[in-house]
């Protein structure tokens, strides 16, 4: 059998994205359960020292291509290079963040190749399957698990004929751990010429606006997350007042998102962020399938909400009856003449 | 020859209403339940087709729909707004397609309207939220693409320069024509409906439909053939059988589960003062914060 491959996404800063990241670390784990390697390909430009961001979550092999023109990203290139490497190394499957480039970048490998894809899947395991109609046994699959129809449903994907089982997954959703093996890796230069002609560059950037990375949800150890029920952008300040005192970071429901209450890097759930935080204070939200997607995995919750019966109660530790407004500034009064 | 402008609009059932009786006893969806609607960003692809128009002379916009026979009620929409005519692609030999077939049976719908200069698509259809179907139908086409379009900065009849919006900001890119473009939810809502195209379009059919109808319009199409809604089935588009449908399909549903909340014991506080603070109080004693 041959390997798992991990697209690296380059950021801004010419480092491996935090979501490539996660995938090498979830991308180890499904080939060490193989007994297969691990691949990673980075390309874009000034890659010198990519080795480094991709070495703790120990990639066996990595394949880089580094050329001026491949840096920022665009679509043809890259594909092009995917292409020609997985016909050379015919992996067995194939993972890529589900950002704005590897939903553009996995599709247009995917039909090329003419194999499947499963996008945004919440978790990857391997499992065996069996097809009742021709009672064949396919060992061994990529089970590419993800909410479908709105997140109303859990579907579990296969793809028992082609190669690669191709999946993009969220930031987020998978965890990002070191790989306590230290291996020195085998690193693949890519004479990149033979891997792209000239014509692939015919979508040209005129201009690009990109910031860094401000907010950062996913790694807090308390969120204090608000829905709609918050009501404006003005009681969100209380949200961010309670944040302040108790060192945490503010989340969002979609809805409060689209109220403009708060900047979409906040959202979280199946089309936001997934946080796993020692505490989740939820204020004014529902508890939609959708957002408990991203969160149902804190330590420990709180529901403020003036519905007893709102389904995120359901799976709260503790629910509080109330409006936002007057149960927040008690919280965080008691909280300022308490703590030393 | 006409500047063409290509718009794939897909209808689908409105998944952000579900309501409980959308889901059947056995964890299955019940499609029947939930209104069919036009996939809200492939509104948003019809106007950037629109504004499109708007600036080029001699353009026309042709909307492509793969679906069963009611999905000529979007295409029917897409006229009420400026689409000039519009194509069904249908046949039961379509059903259980992926991404990956309905890319490939959408190909073959849109080679037989070429030449053309742009293809637009909504970013993603809200049943499956794959994204996919754009990027893939390109592919296969072997024309560049411009996801996440945002807006329209130029256009002429040799290329095109359009704003897209990534996660964290924005890019201008320029391509030549032809190229496909996906069209992001943050871009321009699409135009109402137009009186007089109501007036013009109501009586626009499929054939299918027509004989489905108690009344005749088979002579009012012959001197108004834009009321014509084409349908093509498997043969029209030349597919080969085997590459659409489930065994045209690579990804298989192995299993479907209904999503079930699980239930805690939770403590209940009222908003009271006392009762928050006894709860801030036991928080903080265990640690949890502070
Ligand atoms: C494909 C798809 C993807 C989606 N992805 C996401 C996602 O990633 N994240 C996400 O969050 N949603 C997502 N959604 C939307 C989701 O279905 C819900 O619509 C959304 O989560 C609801 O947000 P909410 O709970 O803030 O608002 P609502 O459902 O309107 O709930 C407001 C809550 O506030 C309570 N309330 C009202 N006033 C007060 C008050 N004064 N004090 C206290 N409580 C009050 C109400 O009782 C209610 O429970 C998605 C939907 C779809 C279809
Ligand atoms: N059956 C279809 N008919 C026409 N267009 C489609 C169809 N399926 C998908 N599309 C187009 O492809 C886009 C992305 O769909 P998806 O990959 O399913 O999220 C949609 O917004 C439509 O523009």
């Amino acid at each position: 059998m041959n390997n798992v491959i991990v697209y690296c996404e380059i950021t801004e800063e010419g480092h491996v994205a935090e979501v490539s990241q996660e995938l090498l670390s979830k991308g180890r784990k499904l080939a060490s359960d193989l007994g297969i390697k691990l691949e990673a390909i980075a390309i874009g430009n000034k890659l010198d020292n990519i080795e480094k961001d991709i070495l703790p979550y120990g990639a066996d092999v990595i394949h880089i291509a580094d050329d001026k023109r491949l840096f920022p990203y665009t679509t043809l290139p890259h594909a092009a290079i995917l292409l020609k490497l997985f016909e050379e190394i015919k992996p067995e499957i194939a993972l890529f963040g589900a950002t704005s480039i590897g939903r553009d970048l996995a599709p247009r490998v995917a039909s090329a190749m003419r194999c499947g894809l499963t996008a945004d899947c919440t978790s990857l395991e391997i499992g065996d399957h069996t097809e009742a109609k021709t009672n064949t046994t396919y060992k061994n699959l990529l089970y590419q698990i993800r909410p479908a129809f709105g997140g109303n449903i859990i579907a579990t994907i296969i793809n028992p004929d082609t190669r690669p089982q191709m999946a993009t997954v969220r930031e987020g959703v998978m965890k990002k751990e070191f790989w306590p093996a230290v291996a020195k890796p085998e690193v693949n230069k890519l004479d990149v010429a033979k891997y792209v002609n000239d014509e692939q560059f015919v979508v040209r950037i005129i201009e690009r606006h990109i910031e860094s990375q401000k907010i950062n949800i996913k790694n807090a150890q308390v969120i204090v997350a608000g829905g709609y029920g918050v009501g404006s952008k003005e009681n969100f300040d209380l949200l961010f007042d309670l944040a302040d005192v108790l060192g945490a970071q503010v989340g969002a429901s979609r809805a409060a998102v689209d109220a403009g209450y708060v900047e979409h890097e906040r959202q979280i759930g199946q089309t936001g962020v997934t946080v796993r935080p020692k505490l989740y204070i939820a204020c004014g939200i529902s508890g939609a399938v959708q957002h408990r997607a991203g969160m149902d995995q804190a330590s420990m919750i709180i529901s403020v909400n003036t519905d007893p019966n709102a389904p995120i109660n359901q799976i709260a530790d503790y629910t509080i009856l109330g409006q936002v407004h007057e149960v927040v500034p008690r919280m965080i009064k008691y909280y300022r003449q308490n703590s030393k | 020859m006409p500047f063409r402008i290509i718009v794939l609009a897909k209808q689908v059932p409105d998944t952000r209403n579900v309501g409980k009786d959308a889901m059947k006893a056995d964890g299955t969806v019940n499609r029947a339940a939930l209104p069919a609607i036009f996939n809200p960003e492939d509104l948003h692809a019809l106007e950037l087709a629109l504004r499109i128009k708007d600036q080029i002379n001699d353009a026309e916009i042709v909307v492509v729909s793969m679906g069963p026979g009611r999905a000529a009620e979007i295409i029917r929409e897409a006229m009420y707004r400026g689409a000039d005519r519009g194509v069904l692609v249908t046949d039961r030999k379509f059903a259980g397609s992926d991404t990956l077939a309905t890319s490939y049976a959408l190909s073959l719908a849109v080679k037989k309207l070429a030449p053309f200069n742009v293809l637009i698509a909504g970013r993603q259809a809200i049943d499956g939220d794959t994204a996919q179907v754009g990027p893939q139908t390109a592919e296969k086409l072997h024309i560049p693409q411009i996801t996440y379009a945002e807006e329209l900065v130029d256009v002429n009849s040799k290329q095109i320069t359009i704003k897209r919006r990534l996660e964290r900001g924005i890019e201008v890119v320029r391509s030549p024509l032809p190229v496909a473009i996906t069209v992001h939810s943050s871009a321009p809502v699409c135009r109402p409906r137009n009186a007089i195209l109501v007036m013009k379009f109501k009586h626009a059919r499929t054939t299918t439909e027509l004989q489905e109808e108690t009344k005749d319009y088979t002579e009012l199409r012959l001197y108004r053939p834009y009321l014509n809604i084409e349908e093509w089935s498997v043969e029209d588009i030349q597919a080969e059988t085997e590459k659409l449908g489930l065994s045209g399909s690579p990804t298989k549903v192995k299993k479907i589960e209904n999503v079930v909340l699980q239930r805690k014991e939770s403590k209940a506080f009222t908003a009271d003062d006392k009762d928050i603070d006894l709860l801030m109080q036991e928080l903080m004693a265990s640690h949890v914060i502070g």
